[in-house]
């Protein structure tokens, strides 16, 4: 039993690393008075989180205000130190970036099952917004393709899944 | 003539306001009491935060006026500054209005040297002025006056604590600050100096955002007598915030001025 799972490993693991997983993300251009780039937060759920991977987190050293990414502390931030899980980096001014999270090991470990992407964005004397992208892990033959539009602290975030 | 001034005017307050550093935080004061019905001591909090009204770093508090029903100073005890707030009380011994601000002048300089900008902040203009290396480039001082106020009512409210100084940014509370109602307006008339002060615009935003997602602020700018029309959505503590800036210096050494009025009021059910 256990000599036929590590024989299928190594397949398994190269399949699930050819996947790629990649978000763009509009950070939306916001006429008010004090503006400050948003902290944004990326993570992997299923339904009943029972797989919970965090994927990356834009923020600027100042840990203060990591609190304020509500949901993405609730669920695993606040039980993490730096330097945070995932891709981590600075925090994005206004327009749309790319991430390729196809290289991060959560993901190449992730099972294969249904998931949803989720996205928050919390920005300092601004507000806050959750996005959620569904998608199917691993890709499957055809490519993936997830968009949603938010409303007011992130803009188009369009989520791409294929092998 | 007044068509052309006027935006003038407001350009360049705006032009100095994104001079100066984005406002970083908000300064505020909370009384924890707006209207009583006997006399008693109520306790005033200052601090500086995002959130409204959550404390972060204690506001000082030395030049804080209490202005009694009387005009006159009232009972003000146990200031002290502490680590996210400072606190004072306020005795209501009279009936009538209190009107309880901080309004201490401040400076703000700025330089250039080796190619790099450097700014900060101060009380004494002169010690700046010292402390700016030889051989800094573009020095200039400007005056900051930023008026924290919050009123208080014991019995029937009453106006004469609440004459406007004549300095700086600061309302004429033609509706009374302590009878807002949900569903009402108020209208306030803006000054600078105790003159009308058109064009500009406050910004407001009421209480508990910690729990909700948007700051959920509005603003309203002052129409050509320098009044706005404050609709109140609903009952709560509410902070306004409005600016402006100028040329009239108190201290010749500074070249611009910016001031600004930051005020607490509560907005009882209907």
């Amino acid at each position: 039993m256990r000599l036929r799972y590590l024989a299928l490993l190594p397949l398994l693991t190269s399949q699930a690393m050819a996947e790629t997983f990649s978000v763009e993300v509009e950070v939306p251009r916001l006429g008010v008075a004090e503006y400050h780039a948003p902290y944004v937060a990326f993570w992997v759920e299923n339904a009943d989180r029972s797989t919970l991977k965090p994927l990356g987190l834009w923020y600027d050293d100042q840990e203060k205000w990591l609190k304020d990414i509500r949901q993405w502390w609730r669920r695993t931030g606040r039980s993490q130190s730096a330097p945070y899980d995932g891709l981590t980096g600075a925090t994005h001014s206004p327009g749309t970036h790319t991430v390729d999270f196809s290289d991060v090991e959560a993901l190449e470990s992730l099972p294969a099952g249904e998931y949803t992407l989720v996205v928050e964005a919390a920005r300092e004397v601004g507000g806050r917004e959750v996005l959620k992208l569904p998608f199917q892990w691993p890709a499957g033959k055809s490519p993936q393709q997830q968009q949603v539009i938010g409303t007011d602290e992130l803009g188009t975030v369009t989520l791409t899944v294929s092998q | 003539m007044t068509r052309v001034r006027f935006p003038k005017v407001a350009l360049a307050a705006l032009v100095l306001a994104t001079a100066l550093p984005a406002h970083a935080h908000k300064l505020w004061l909370l009384p924890s009491h707006t209207t009583v019905s006997e006399p008693q001591w109520i306790t005033v909090d200052a601090s500086i935060s995002n959130e409204i009204f959550g404390f972060e770093r204690a506001y000082p508090v030395d030049g804080m006026e209490v202005t009694g029903p009387d005009g006159k100073p009232a009972t003000v005890d146990n200031a002290m500054k502490m680590h996210t707030r400072s606190v004072f009380d306020v005795q209501l011994e009279q009936e009538g209005s209190y009107r309880i601000s901080v309004a201490q002048p401040s400076y703000f300089i700025s330089y250039e040297i080796d190619d790099e900008r450097k700014r900060s902040r101060g009380k004494d203009a002169d010690t700046m002025l010292a402390e700016v290396p030889n051989g800094a480039d573009k020095v200039k001082l400007r005056e900051v006056l930023n008026r924290l106020e919050t009123y208080v009512t014991l019995g029937a409210p009453n106006e004469t604590g609440l004459k406007p100084t004549g300095k700086g940014l600061e309302l004429e509370l033609l509706t009374h600050p302590n009878d807002l109602y949900a569903g009402e307006t108020a209208r306030w008339k803006l000054l600078v100096d105790g003159k009308p002060a058109s064009g500009i615009k406050v910004e407001l935003v009421s209480g508990g955002t910690r729990y909700r997602d948007s700051q959920e602020s509005w603003s309203v700018t002052s129409d050509h007598k320098g009044i706005v029309s404050i609709q109140w959505p609903a009952a709560g503590r509410y902070f306004l915030e409005a600016g402006t800036g100028d040329k009239n210096v108190s201290n010749p050494k500074a070249t611009e001025r910016y001031l600004q009025y930051l005020g607490t009021v509560e907005v009882l059910p209907m």
